[in-house]
């Protein structure tokens, strides 16, 4: 009997030290990047300015509560008042306050944390290029510069920004690596951007944060932040694989498939990104510096499928 | 003939849901058993069924809530188990074609059938009575909208059975709804069930917007108009303005996917940002229409029990009409993540963070009602200072939210399912249990079970704490909403610790039900009996007349001199229901069997529809509407209650009340 007890408390032991270790995993509250560490610190502002009014309101509640119980007949009761000018004052002025504060600094992280904004680095370092695609249900990562395409992982190199154009060939889903920072939505016929850039060596889960379907669950990738010699290394492992992305090959990878293994494609076409993007707007996108939409150039890809 | 419906749209391949349908038919058969065993068809159809009487036809909406209740619950812990062994290769007991369907119809069920049916229940409850009215403006319409909400309940757990529900979450977010990512029949039952309740719920709302404006009693001024029926006027004009929106929304991708066209559509011109922005433009309406009522419940219940009257109820009021105003110009922060500009969140994210001042300020008020008040603890007052609690919880994660920068890693994780729960749970459910607490004895003429009444709450409130703390965690870690499976070693032991949760919400739940069992079974117990019609010294009209109110409510149209006009007349020594006086007839609306009819015609037409059975279809659309003309030609809709009954049924009441002071 008392060694089921011991038993089970153990088991509870270890439960809780567990959770106690995952609690040190707070991917979104401990990031590798400055757009994390910028969102870090607003949650932090954010939080601690609402505390002071939601403490007090939860103590209050609870104090009160039990002061003027029933039972507690040593209590002031004033069974007709109900009007106060000074606690009104301070009821709508504090919140007011807080909130003015809270509106402030919205405004301000909504410009300095907005995914589209270059960041800060790109002053002195030139930005890697990254176009990602969502497909059912997997990731495909198209670096221009380098020519080449990567499925369900993406690597860059440490302190470089990272410039994202976003689209998906299927359905609505979100680009998210919890540990550098913020979100967008991958939309079919249109091109989010993101700005992000890892401080930290490590590989980074990404995932979609926008339920997509059956293969939902497993549109899983890995984000690779490396030293620029790894990357180079790793662009060069990309380069060596005997897979080819064009208008022959994208098809098939384009179709729905479950839990995608990582792929590697060492030439993609040029232009690729921009035809998948226009084959939703007849054969045009929108120019990101003029906002106007202009005619893609035809490429061995205007054989692609284009209706869906 | 039969259109795609065929033997192969039965689940027989997936045991659970074959067990389920077992299970159902064994329930239903007994109840309907019992039904003809004791011969209760005809009372059942005379006093039910066909009634136009608010009071009753609250008690059904109840019952149909307490029923999606159910239902909603049973997915909602199979989703947690699932998640709490759905973890590194082990695939879980759901595969994702079920648990798709499982997530969608929960949030679905939830919403449209436990909440709004829920809320509809206690406006019927109350607003009449608390108004000092006799019905609603449209007693008819009243029973035509709950067997519509009825027979979209229905609809949507045929889909359970027969073909299969959506798998596009519970507002069905195109291009995925469209045909081409989702063929089957799943968005089509979603699409129609939400049609036909929101007809349902777009009547309630004139309804009660109409009666609340042109049926107060004599005396009843604006600002003299109990807190509660100011929540449900404010509701009902959401609901008006906000239900077409979801309508017109559901109606475009109806035709989308019906004829073929490009609203929503990846191509085509199609535009899957449009749909976001419709189906929030009534979506965040809704969370308000659903919570403002629960703040009209607390604004009753905690000066009725603190023995004091509401702590500013100007200030209350402008609350809430600014609550109403607010809630529609914040929809944008559902999709912060789309893309806009920084200007456009930075709106969005600001006004969404003013609405919770004048939130803030209504807990202010309720504090300050208990402040130098005599707090009985009944079970109503333990639902709320637990919402008041959990509520301050869950309004600072929403603010969290609001803030663009900070939603653009918050967005679709599992702190976002926390928030939403943390105040669709611990305000809006607290607040219409709290509710149903607070009024039973009025409309069923007994009082519900307090112990078992605060047991429930106990195991509610820390079963909630259980089962969505864990989920703020799971979102700073990363974990989104709608995942299937997962291998991250450091999401598993919160996934536990959230199923601990929703076993102890189980139990709360069948607290609640003992609760309305054990209330039955002694309701003929002297102490349990509510004789007076004030069980609880109440401040409003409501509560000056017998439990449960006679048919018409009131025989004599009560005058109103005072905010708390019930009050006001038990201070003042005055006689609110004037016993004795010289009785009039009654004018009063008769049964009608046309809002059943109305309802079985619209359940044929949805799922005819379903399934592209477009001769059924027919039948069932021209049904409702012929139902509806042959029911508006009808001239023999009233009758009255002749003067000598009414005043039987006053003098049985006052002998009654004298028994009992005798006593």
């Amino acid at each position: 009997m008392k060694n089921k007890l011991l038993a089970r408390l153990a088991r509870l032991g270890g439960l809780s030290s567990a959770l106690l270790l995952a609690g040190c995993e707070l991917d979104v509250l401990d990031p590798r990047g400055p757009v994390g560490e910028g969102v870090k610190s607003l949650i932090t502002t954010s939080v601690i300015a609402m505390l002071i009014v939601v403490v007090p309101t939860i103590i209050l509640t609870l104090v009160f509560a039990w002061h003027y119980r029933q039972s507690n007949t040593s209590a002031e009761y004033l069974p007709k008042w109900s009007h106060s000018n000074k606690i009104e004052v301070v009821i709508w002025g504090v919140p007011s306050l807080i909130i003015l504060f809270l509106a402030v600094i919205t405004y301000q992280t909504c410009h300095s944390l907005d995914p589209y904004k270059p960041l800060a680095a790109e002053a002195n370092t030139k930005p890697l290029h990254v176009q990602v695609v969502a497909l059912d249900w997997k990731w495909l990562f198209i670096y221009p510069e380098q020519g080449i395409a990567v499925v369900n992982q993406m690597a860059m190199p440490l302190n470089t920004p990272v410039d994202f154009d976003i689209t998906s060939d299927s359905v609505m889903n979100a680009f998210f690596i919890p540990r550098l920072g913020s979100m967008i939505y991958a939309m079919a016929g249109m091109q989010t951007q993101l700005h992000l850039m890892a401080s930290e060596p490590g590989d980074f889960a990404g995932e979609s944060a926008n339920y997509s379907g059956r293969g939902f669950s497993d549109m899983r990738f890995h984000a690779l932040a490396m030293s620029n010699d790894e990357f180079n290394a790793w662009v060069e492992k990309v380069r060596s694989s005997s897979e080819e992305l064009d208008g022959q090959t994208y098809p098939k990878l384009a179709a729905p498939s479950e839990a995608n293994p990582v792929e590697y494609f060492a030439h993609v076409e040029p232009g690729m990104f921009n035809t998948i993007v226009a084959k939703y707007n007849n054969g045009m996108i929108m120019d990101k510096s003029t906002g106007k939409m202009i005619q893609v150039q035809q490429s061995a890809m205007s054989d692609m499928n284009m209706k869906e | 003939m039969l259109g795609r419906l065929s033997l192969s749209a039965l689940p027989l391949d997936v045991p659970i849901v074959v067990g389920t349908f077992i299970g159902v038919c064994i329930i239903g058969i007994a109840v309907l058993g019992l039904i003809t065993y004791y011969g209760k068809w005809g009372y059942l159809w005379k006093e039910w069924f066909t009634t136009v009487d608010h009071k009753r036809l609250a008690v059904m909406y109840i019952v149909l809530a307490l029923v999606a209740l159910a239902r909603g619950f049973a997915d909602a812990i199979m989703m947690r188990t699932q998640l709490a062994l759905a973890y590194a290769g082990n695939p879980g007991y759901l595969p994702p074609h079920h648990y798709d369907q499982i997530f969608s119809a929960h949030g679905t069920i939830m919403i449209f059938f436990l909440a709004m049916a829920f809320m509809t229940g206690l406006f019927n409850f109350i607003v009449p009575l608390q108004i000092g009215a006799r019905d609603v403006a449209f007693p008819f319409l009243n029973n035509l909208s709950f067997w519509m909400t009825a027979a979209a309940f229905i609809l949507v757990n045929i889909s359970l059975f027969v073909g299969e529900f959506s798998q596009c979450g519970w507002l069905a977010y195109p291009p995925l709804s469209e045909t081409q990512f989702s063929p089957g029949v799943g968005v089509d039952y979603y699409i129609w069930a939400i049609q036909i309740s929101g007809v349902g719920t777009l009547l309630t709302g004139v309804n009660f917007f109409v009666t609340i404006v042109k049926m107060r009693a004599p005396g009843m001024s604006w600002m003299k108009m109990p807190v509660f029926t100011w929540t449900a006027f404010c509701s009902s004009i959401l609901i008006m303005v906000s239900f077409p929106v979801l309508t017109v929304a559901v109606a475009l991708l109806g035709l989308d996917r019906y004829f073929g066209m490009h609203f929503f559509t990846n191509d085509g011109g199609g535009n899957q940002m449009m749909y976001l922005n419709l189906i929030w433009a009534w979506g965040h309406p809704e969370v308000y229409i659903l919570v403002i009522p629960a703040f009209g419940v607390f604004s009753e219940v905690v000066p009725a029990f603190s023995g004091k009257p509401l702590f500013g109820y100007n200030t209350m009021v402008y609350a809430t009409c600014s609550i109403m105003v607010l809630s529609f110009l914040v929809w944008a922060h559902h999709f912060f993540t789309m893309g806009a500009g920084p200007d456009v969140n930075a709106f969005f994210g600001i006004a969404t963070m003013v609405i919770s001042i004048p939130t803030g300020v209504k807990l202010f008020n309720w504090l300050f009602t208990m402040y130098k008040g005599r707090i009985r603890f009944h079970a109503c007052m333990y639902w709320a200072v637990g919402f008041m609690v959990t509520f301050t919880i869950g309004g600072m994660t929403g603010v969290m939210m609001a803030i663009p920068g900070s939603d653009f890693v918050l967005h679709n994780s599992l702190f976002l399912i926390a928030h939403f729960h943390n105040v669709i749970i611990g305000g809006v459910y607290f607040g219409y249990v709290c509710g149903m607490n607070f009024w039973a004895p009025k409309v069923l003429g007994f009082k519900l079970n307090e112990a078992w009444g605060k047991r429930a709450f106990w195991f509610w409130l820390v079963g909630f704490y259980f089962a969505f703390m864990p989920l703020y965690v799971l979102g700073f870690e990363g974990m989104t909403r709608r995942m299937n499976h997962y291998d991250n070693p450091a999401w598993y032991p919160w996934m536990l610790v959230a199923e601990v949760g929703a076993v102890l919400i189980l139990l709360g739940i069948a607290c609640q039900l003992t609760q309305l069992y054990v209330s039955i079974r002694d309701c003929n117990l002297p102490e349990n009996r509510d004789v007076s019609g004030d069980p609880w010294n109440g401040r409003t009209l409501e509560w000056s007349t017998s439990s449960p109110p006679p048919v018409y409510n009131f025989a004599i149209v009560p005058h109103v001199h005072s905010i708390d006009a019930f009050m006001h007349d038990k201070e003042n020594g005055i006689d609110t229901r004037q016993a004795g006086a010289q009785y009039q007839a009654i004018h009063m609306p008769k049964n009608t069997v046309a809002g059943i009819a109305a309802g079985l015609f619209a359940l044929i037409f949805g799922f005819a529809a379903v399934w592209y059975i477009w001769w059924l279809a027919v039948v069932g659309l021209v049904g409702v509407i012929a139902t509806v003309i042959a029911r508006s030609a009808n001239k023999d809709v009233d009758f009255y209650i002749p003067a000598e009954e009414v005043a039987r049924i006053e003098n049985e009441h006052t002998r009654k009340l004298m028994a009992q002071a005798a006593e």
